[in-house]
Parts: C-alpha cells; sequence; structure tokens
C-alpha cells in the first residue's frame, strides 16, 4: 500500500485528508499497528521553535530619488549593520548582527539586548526601523547619505532566508569546569550543575524523517507564522552521523536551509533573542508537513522521544577546543524527566527549544492542510543523505607567507 | 503563624535607623534578608522573609507604615510578561527557589510568584527576556 503526493494533495483538495501531529501518530501506530496506520493517516506534521542563529532576511528597499547605491556602503537599521555586499538597495540582516556600540562581553556576561534577531521580529510586527546609510557615489548613483524610516509594508521585497534551520537532533551541554560559563546552550552552572538540551525531540521535524525522503528542495512547510520552503540542505549538513537501528542519528546531523515571504509571518513565530555572555539570535518556528507515502514512513513518523538518542558534550573544554568527545548518551525521554546521570552526578534537565510553541505549530500546520489551505509540495530534489559520504570538516589552517 | 515575603522601602531619613531591630524585638518576629541595598539617592530597599504571630504580625506593619516604611509584597515586583514567554525552559537553570519550574504534563514554564526572592538571576537568562523586575 503506497499513496503518491497528488493522491494526497487531492485528498487535502477535496478536505478529506486525515491529518495528526507527530505526537499524535506515536499512539495511532502503538495501537493501530505500522500496516493500519500507513493506510489509514495521510500526513503527519511536525514542528520546532528554537533559537537558530544562520537566520536572516534580505530587503529590497526600493530606489531613491536621486538613486543611492547601498552596495559597498554602510547601512544601519535601528543601529544593526546589515550586509551591503549586494545590488543598490538591496540588504541581508543577519540575525546574530549587534549595533556597533555594543559593548559585547566586555561587560562580563554581555546582555546582547537588541541584535538582528529583534530587528527581524520589529520589522515582522510591522514597526517603523530606523534607516541609517552612507556610500560613495557614482555617475549613476550619485547620492550619498540617506536617514529616513522604512516599514515593511512599504519595501518591495522582505524575505525570510535561513541558511541553516532545524537541526536534526542536537548536543545536551554540560559544564565540567569549576566556574559558571554562559553559551549558546545557555548558562552552565559548574560542575555538572545543570545539562541543557534543544531540540523537539518526537516533534521535531528532521527526526520524523531521519532519511530525507520527503524532506527535499521544494517541501512546502509552516514558517514563522507563515508558508515557506525548503530550499536546500542547511549548511553543515552532515548525514553521515551515526544511527540507530531506527534510522535516527545520535548526534546533530541534517539541517534545512529554508525560504518565505516576510511579510506574511507573525511575530510571535520569529522572536528575537537573547543569549546572555553568548549573542542575540532569532527564534525560530518551523512546522514541516510529512506524507505517508508508505509503512516505513509511518513507522519513521512514530518515533518516540524513548527511541531518539544524543550525546552529553562538555562546553567548558571539548566544545570550544573542538574534540569530538561524549559523555554519554541519552534519550529525550530522559531528557524530559528533568533529571539525567553524568559521571555518577544526577543534573537537572533544561530544555532551551519550547515543545508547548512545537505542539502549537504542529497543530496550525495540521488546522491548515485539514482546511484544504495547505498543499504539500513535492521535492524536486532529495537532500543528500548517508550514502553520499559527505564529511564534516574543520577548518585546516594555512599559513599566509608563502 | 504567618510568613509572608516583603519588600521594604526606606526614606532618607529611616536609612540610619535600626527598624529591622525594632521588628524582632518589639514584635517578636524572625527574618531572613533576601536581598538589601542602598541607592544613590539615599533611599533603602530591604527584602525580607517574616515570620512571627499573626496579631504581632499586623502590628509590626502598622509600625512600619506609622514610621513610613513603605511595604509591598515581594510578589509584585519580578512579573513574566506572557505575551513574550516562549515557555523554553531556560530560566529554570538557574533559578534556585524553584520559583520557574517545567510543568511536566504541559511542559510550559510555571512562575510561582510566591517562591520568588527576586534574585534577578532569571532577568538575563530568559532569552526572550520575558521576566520584568519593578523594584
Amino acid at each position: 500500500m503506497t499513496k503518491t503526493y497528488e493522491e494526497i494533495n487531492e485528498k487535502i483538495r477535496r478536505g478529506q485528508a486525515v491529518v495528526v501531529t507527530a505526537e499524535e501518530m506515536i499512539e495511532i501506530v502503538r495501537k493501530k499497528g505500522v500496516s493500519r496506520a500507513a493506510k489509514e493517516i495521510d500526513v503527519v506534521t511536525t514542528g520546532t521553535f528554537g533559537p537558530m542563529c544562520s537566520s536572516g532576511a534580505y530587503l529590497n528597499i526600493g530606489h531613491t530619488r536621486p538613486r543611492i547605491k547601498l552596495g559597498g556602503g554602510k547601512v544601519y537599521l535601528n543601529d544593526i549593520p546589515v550586509c551591503t555586499g549586494l545590488a543598490a538597495v538591496d540588504l541581508y540582516i543577519g540575525c546574530t548582527a549587534l549595533p556597533d556600540d555594543d559593548p559585547r562581553n566586555k561587560v562580563y556576561p554581555g546582555e546582547f539586548r537588541y541584535g538582528g534577531g529583534h530587528l527581524i521580529q520589529d520589522l515582522v510586527a510591522g514597526k517603523d526601523i530606523k534607516l541609517v546609510a552612507t556610500a560613495y557615489g557614482t555617475d549613476c548613483y550619485p547620492r550619498k547619505k540617506l536617514e529616513t524610516w522604512i516599514n515593511i509594508r512599504d519595501v518591495n521585497e522582505a524575505v525570510l532566508f535561513n541558511p541553516r534551520n532545524a537541526y536534526q537532533n542536537y548536543n545536551v551541554a554540560i559544564n565540567l569546569s569549576d566556574r559558571i560559563i554562559y553559551t549558546y546552550m545557555g548558562v552552565l552552572k559548574p560542575d555538572r550543575g545543570d545539562a541543557t538540551y534543544c531540540s523537539a525531540g518526537q516533534l521535531s521535524p528532521l527526526l520524523n524523517d531521519p532519511y530525507y525522503r520527503t524532506i527535499g528542495i521544494g517541501t512546502r512547510i509552516f514558517l514563522g507564522g507563515g508558508v515557506g520552503y525548503v530550499v536546500w540542505n542547511g549548511t553543515q549538513h552532515n548525514p553521515s552521523v551515526s544511527r540507530r537501528e531506527n534510522g535516527v542519528p545520535c548526534a546533530p546531523a541534517g539541517t534545512i536551509a529554508v525560504i518565505g515571504d516576510l511579510k506574511q509571518m507573525k511575530p510571535e513565530w520569529l522572536v528575537g533573542t537573547s543569549y546572555v555572555g553568548y549573542g542575540a539570535t532569532l527564534t525560530v518556528g518551523i512546522g514541516i508537513p510529512i506524507p505517508i507515502l508508505d509503512e516505513e514512513m509511518a513507522r519513521f513518523t512514530a518515533v518516540s522521544d524513548e527511541e531518539i538518542w544524543t550525546q552529553i558534550v562538555d562546553y567548558s573544554e571539548a566544545y570550544p577546543q573542538g574534540i569530538s568527545k561524549s559523555l554519554g548518551e541519552v534519550s529525550y525521554a530522559q531528557l524530559k524527566s528533568g533529571k539525567i546521570v553524568v559521571q555518577d552526578k544526577e543534573v537537572p534537565t533544561v530544555p532551551l527549544s519550547s515543545y508547548p510553541k512545537a505542539q502549537e505549530i504542529a497543530l496550525i500546520l495540521k488546522q491548515w492542510i485539514q482546511k484544504g489551505e495547505f498543499l504539500l509540495g513535492e521535492p524536486v530534489q532529495t537532500l543528500p543523505g548517508p550514502e553520499v559520504g559527505i564529511t564534516f570538516k574543520f577548518l585546516s589552517e594555512k599559513s599566509l607567507n608563502r | 503563624m504567618i510568613t509572608k515575603r516583603v519588600v521594604l522601602r526606606f526614606p532618607q531619613r529611616l536609612v540610619e535607623q535600626p527598624i529591622v531591630y525594632r521588628l524582632v524585638k518589639e514584635y517578636d518576629l524572625s527574618f531572613n534578608i533576601l536581598k538589601a541595598y542602598v541607592t544613590p539617592r539615599e533611599e533603602g530597599l530591604l527584602v525580607l522573609e517574616l515570620s512571627g504571630d499573626n496579631g504581632k504580625f499586623e502590628q509590626a506593619m502598622q509600625y512600619l507604615a506609622r514610621v513610613g516604611v513603605i511595604v509591598q509584597p515581594l510578589s509584585q515586583d519580578i512579573k513574566r510578561n506572557d505575551a513574550r514567554c516562549t515557555h523554553c525552559g531556560a530560566c529554570i537553570a538557574v533559578c534556585p527557589t524553584g520559583a520557574l519550574q517545567l510543568d511536566q504534563q504541559t511542559r510550559r514554564v510555571n512562575f510561582y510568584d510566591y517562591k520568588c526572592i527576586a534574585c534577578e538571576l532569571c532577568i538575563r537568562a530568559c532569552p526572550p527576556r520575558a521576566m520584568e523586575v519593578y523594584f
């Protein structure tokens, strides 16, 4: 018994598709078995809502009269420097960018109250954004200065384009040192004082399609409260990590690059966030529908927290020094119980990715599909899987003197 | 017996007076200092957990009001902005009293303001900056 994308989309159009969330699918497969579940269920929706630093947005703000060439010049939006290495009035906002006068970690640990992620949230919320720019002037673009307010309503395009999102699994962070450390995995107390983790586990998109059979280039998704697409594998996509028998990777593995019209997104699903001592970023809401094409997809989407394992990594020494060393393996069920054991010590666990928001996203996406408003996008090309043999590279530094 | 966490604000003229001593000596209250500082304008701020006999506690509060100390329950001073909270859970790592706790069933973060001692550790540890101080 197999189904095609077209058959499932036809059911969605007729309002007859059977859609459940990845949480609901666990119970359904337990009760009915894989074979019946594969027949009865058409789509499983997933969700995740976590900090994703490789995120940003590009804008075309419209030409000025007389014209200005911001490319090669300097542009600040709400004092945040944005990338101008593009054409005359195209800009890219990186979500970790900080104002030039932010003290960063000079006053340790830095607060990073307002960065690119906050700017993107303000933009999506429809707030006016202060633009201050300087340019060098050319014969065809004579103007050298521009100061104005811009608003997402008025710009030609505003597009969220994130080069790496929705990590398939992630490390558990712990601190083996004797001092408190401030990391992108949150505040880590000394001597295994806490352990932080950052994945929606059984609800997480790529953990429900471990070999990227259905999530590929062209997959239509929930992105930031609107509709978006998977456009490529994400940077650092690493399908080659070790996997369990169920196919689920036991360490950070696949990633996706995503895109979508920022104008139809919502500020509650793109939240500017600050990690004390680390920096500013954007917390992104992503939901991906997974078509139940056959029994294998039913089995994949029934994966539960007990069956998803990940590595405990020391963020005081091993991670910063780039030493690959695991202090042990734990399941998401153990992590969600509130405590794990690390080197004979019981350690409280702390999530960084919001599970209630991931549930909400999976539910919203389910409703969109049930109403017939959201059709599945069949990938025009799949993402590289383990068979491709990608190796994750560290930078090999070379002396400039040659 | 009654136990309450209160914020006391001392105007400049009271900063050098042994107010807490009187609470112990005359009203038989026991106290635990959670926080104390004097601001640049020389106003004093003291966060106390006070315990004692109900009647005496009431009299002590009247005494404080009479001498000009402004008394406020602690729970009004640290608030969660529910519009910004994403229920990620990052704050529970730093909260020393369990005022911020993850509900195992709903996976949402609960804020029990009566357990809060206003240490303010959650303020910066909260990624969306949903915890707010109103001292």
